[in-house]
């Protein structure tokens, strides 16, 4: 196998990257890196080479090399507990996230893990939720080596704090799967054996077959009754004791008196009863439910800082490196960080060249230098060659952290959101029982005997199951139609706060801005084409971020080869091109015995050739498309803020865009934020917050709703209500717009629901509610309301633009 | 029309036979993923092909 070097760009066969620089070549695939090279001789060495034929390269690039001590920390016996789901002397079962996972490549060799590590017996892939579940032998695998097997391969399994710490083990919930069964089972049962009654078939047959028909709806019945619709009768009682009156009182009342009527009358003889009803309505009712609960099971709505945090540290004791848990980090420790790894505790720089980038935590990506003895807070990643840092604040006292110890993330999120049915069912039920004993009351009066048929009547027919269905299939079509245009939401009744929203506060960085494309300017004279070659000989070495948006920049330049090249980290680069002394970095990297820059708000990166400073690039934030037409469309309709954290060095530009009056904070530190949003609902103001990074967790949280905006939704959000892709960013007045419709449909429905009612009404109150009617007013009525909501909504989708 | 019970009871066993079904796909997690199983379906065919095409290369061989 010989390789050599090619100078031609060209996609790597194993992540389909453009190859920057030359390629390497291997085996006739081209390659963009040794760690991609490397995986595929692992696959093609273990004949798993389908891995490339099911898609095209499908690899994930490892152009960072994991380092090998990085998981010692998985042979500590109580942190295998928490990852281990089952275990006995000879087999061990875990499932690790592995949030990579993208196609059906990744399955396959996933699936296939036993052919690479002989101690894995099975593994199994759950591509919805991006897990796999591998079982091993313990004799001949361990943990660590599973996932440092994993990780070779481009599959780093995502293992952080929170997987540690967290108590309980997520259980999959099947009650509602079994419930539905068992109620559609019984429905469909008791629906065969109530035709024959309303067909009139005593009176062609001798035989008394009402009898045994009702008696079999009857034992039917029992199952959907009791184990069913028990949830319903569990949430109303729940609900009464916190003198809170929602959907499921009248709910548990009409299927009690549907029961208990119904077993009455088969047992005196006096009727079939409405068991057929019952069973609809409670398979109905658990259908909506199962629409609404289905959820985005990839997204994580409430990650904090643990969810980012490593489960271990690298601690120098008595000068040597051992691996300890972070939450056991004392004030004082020595931890040494290498390439790629999150600083955990606020820290002093001690020793190496801090190159820190913050994109987490501000949603800023371009790294920020720090020399010794500098502090750098917790949350920031490493660039670059290995540190060592002194501790000075615990873990979950840092400056970003101890954000998580404030009130607002004591309570749950849920409990603030109000919807519409819980409002109307309050009245609803208080109207219904009124309605109830009313002609319960005017029947003891006129005729006794009508009396406790009329009261019992009305609660049946006005069972609100109708009601109950409309906003379940009004958000749960809504939020698969804003899923669809990758807003994702965590629960349906999100939709309505966001149509109640009349507050608009940004996030600067990484919200507005991307954070991973700027805009780049040369200032200073013209480049000629020499000095672009000069430039980019030099750039395509370097793997620094701004190196490579500036060959990016001169791509199309020839490059020379370069002698004596030299990269300082966090500072620049020099070398010789073509007989030509190159240098290009900070301003002090360049100008070496010049006094300090007078304005070093933006960033730049100057240019040197021989002898002379020609000048400098500089890089400023790139808006997200669409932007001003955005910000144009929401200042008629909302109060609009900006929070920076950022000095106000964009002030001038964003006044343009936001318009003079508008509110812009600058300098805002996470708990400042915070305060803010807090500030804004005490003025009764219906706050949304759009933010990116862990800093803006806190505003997230204390808002009325939340949306996290994500470049790459697998990876990265902050706790919040909703997380939007970065792509879809320019839609979100369409969004807002298509929720406040949705609530317009919601209200249109229950209207419809209403009339429903009141015919069923209008029969219940006569005391003369024949089973038949109940049993064609209980599917119609669900039926046409689940179709109208469904259907306006999506049309309202069509009138929004959304896919 | 005695045969009426005989129906009855075959139906309602039927039904409860598919019941029994549904109980048990549910409890074995049939309905936890609906899609990496559509995916892995189609790796099986590759599977084999790979297979029959090696076990062609080790007759070939022993040939």
């Amino acid at each position: 196998m010989g390789e050599i070097t090619q100078r031609k760009k060209t996609a790597c066969y194993h992540c389909g990257d453009l190859c920057e620089g030359p390629s390497i070549v291997s085996d006739g695939h081209d390659f963009c890196c040794a760690g991609c090279k490397n995986v595929y001789h692992i696959l093609s060495e273990n004949n798993l080479c389908d891995y490339y034929n099911l898609e095209s390269a499908p690899g994930i690039a490892l152009k960072n090399p994991i380092s090998k001590t990085k998981f010692n920390y998985l042979d500590d016996e109580n942190v295998q507990k928490k990852l281990i789901d089952y275990a006995d002397t000879k087999i061990r079962k875990t499932t690790l996230f592995v949030p990579v996972m993208h196609c059906s490549s990744c399955i396959w060799l996933l699936e296939n893990l036993y052919k690479l590590e002989k101690g894995v017996t099975h593994s199994r892939v759950n591509f919805l939720k991006k897990t796999v579940s591998i079982t091993f032998r313990t004799e001949e695998t361990s943990l660590r080596k599973i996932v440092e097997l994993l990780s070779a391969l481009g599959y780093e399994p995502a293992i952080n704090l929170n997987d540690i710490e967290s108590q309980v083990k997520k259980s999959v919930n099947r009650k509602l799967s079994y419930q539905i069964g068992v109620a559609g089972f019984c429905f469909g049962n008791i629906m065969l054996l109530s035709f024959p009654e309303y067909f009139g078939l005593d009176q062609f047959t001798k035989n008394n077959f009402s009898l045994l028909f009702g008696y079999l709806n009857m034992v039917l019945a029992l199952p959907v009754f009791f184990f069913s619709s028990q949830d319903y009768f569990k949430n109303a009682i729940k609900g009464l004791r916190k003198n809170h009156i929602g959907i499921d009182v009248p709910l548990a009342l009409g299927i009690l008196v549907l029961f208990l009527r119904s077993s009455y009358e088969v047992i005196s003889h006096s009727g079939l009863g409405y068991f057929d009803t019952l069973a609809g309505l409670i398979f109905f009712l658990l259908t909506g439910k199962w629409f609404q609960q289905k959820t985005f099971d990839t997204l994580s709505f409430e990650r904090d800082y643990k969810s980012y945090f490593p489960v271990a540290v690298s601690v120098l004791i008595d000068g040597k490196e051992t691996t300890v848990p972070v939450t056991n980090l004392k004030i004082g420790d020595r931890i040494i960080i290498r390439n790629n790894e999150l600083i955990p505790a606020d820290s002093i720089l001690m020793n190496g060249e801090g190159n820190v980038d913050f994109s987490f935590v501000t949603g800023e990506s371009a790294p920020v230098t720090k020399v010794s003895g500098e502090i750098i807070y917790a949350g920031g990643r490493q660039i670059g060659k290995t540190i060592e840092l002194e501790i000075c604040k615990k873990v979950s006292q840092s400056y970003l952290t101890q954000l998580w110890n404030s009130e607002h993330f004591a309570k749950p999120s849920e409990s603030r959101i109000t919807t519409f049915q819980q409002i109307v069912s309050r009245y609803f039920t208080f109207a219904l029982l009124f309605i109830a004993i009313g002609s319960a009351g005017w029947w003891l009066i006129f005729n006794p005997v009508l009396s406790l048929n009329a009261f019992t009547s009305v609660l049946i027919i006005a069972c609100p199951c109708a009601l109950a269905l409309s906003s379940p299939f009004a958000l749960g079509t809504a939020m698969r139609i804003l899923g669809r245009n990758k807003f994702y939401i965590k629960s349906p009744e999100v939709v309505e706060q966001i149509a109640k929203t009349n507050t608009i506060v940004f996030d600067k960085t990484g919200t507005i801005t991307q954070p991973t494309e700027s805009s780049i300017a040369f200032i200073g004279d013209e480049l000629s084409n020499d000095n672009k070659s000069y430039i980019a000989s030099l750039t395509v070495h370097s793997v620094h971020p701004l190196s490579k948006k500036i060959y990016s920049l001169l791509s199309e330049s020839n490059t020379f080869d370069v002698l004596n090249f030299n990269e300082e980290t966090g500072k620049g680069l020099e070398g010789i091109v073509n007989g030509t002394a190159v240098k290009i970095g900070s301003y002090k990297y360049v100008n070496e015995n010049s006094p300090q820059d007078e304005n070093n708000t933006a960033t730049k990166v100057y240019v040197k050739i021989n002898a002379d400073v020609i000048g400098y690039f500089i890089f400023e934030h790139a808006y997200r498309n669409g932007l001003k037409k955005l910000i144009h469309e929401l200042k008629s309709t909302f109060n609009l803020f900006l929070l920076s954290g950022d000095n106000d060095k964009e002030r001038a530009s964003m006044e343009e865009l936001f318009g003079k009056n508008t509110n812009l904070l600058f300098n805002q530190s996470p708990m400042e934020k915070l305060v803010f949003i807090e500030q804004l609902q005490k003025n009764n103001k219906k706050v949304m917050m759009i933010g990116d990074g862990l800093n803006d967790a806190g505003a997230l949280r204390a808002s009325d709703l939340g949306i996290s905006v994500s470049e790459n939704t697998a990876h990265f959000s902050p706790a919040s209500d909703v997380i939007m892709d970065a792509s879809v960013f320019e839609k979100t007045n369409q969004f807002i717009n298509f929720s406040v419709d949705t609530t317009k449909v919601i209200r249109m429905s229950f209207v419809i629901s209403l009339i429903y009612n009141i015919i069923g009404l209008s029969y219940a109150v006569q005391g003369n509610l024949s089973p038949i009617i109940a049993a064609i007013l209980m599917p119609l009525s669900s039926v046409s309301v689940i179709l109208f909501t469904t259907v306006t909504t999506m049309l309202y989708a069509k009138k929004n633009k959304l896919k | 029309m005695s045969i009426i019970y005989l129906l009855l009871g075959c139906s309602l066993l039927m039904a409860l036979v598919f019941l029994g079904a549904f109980i048990w796909s549910v409890r074995s997690g049939q309905l936890d993923d609906d899609y990496t199983p559509s995916v892995r379906i189609l790796f099986d065919d590759i599977k084999k092909k790979d297979e029959s095409s090696n076990e062609k290369v080790k007759n070939e061989k022993t040939d």
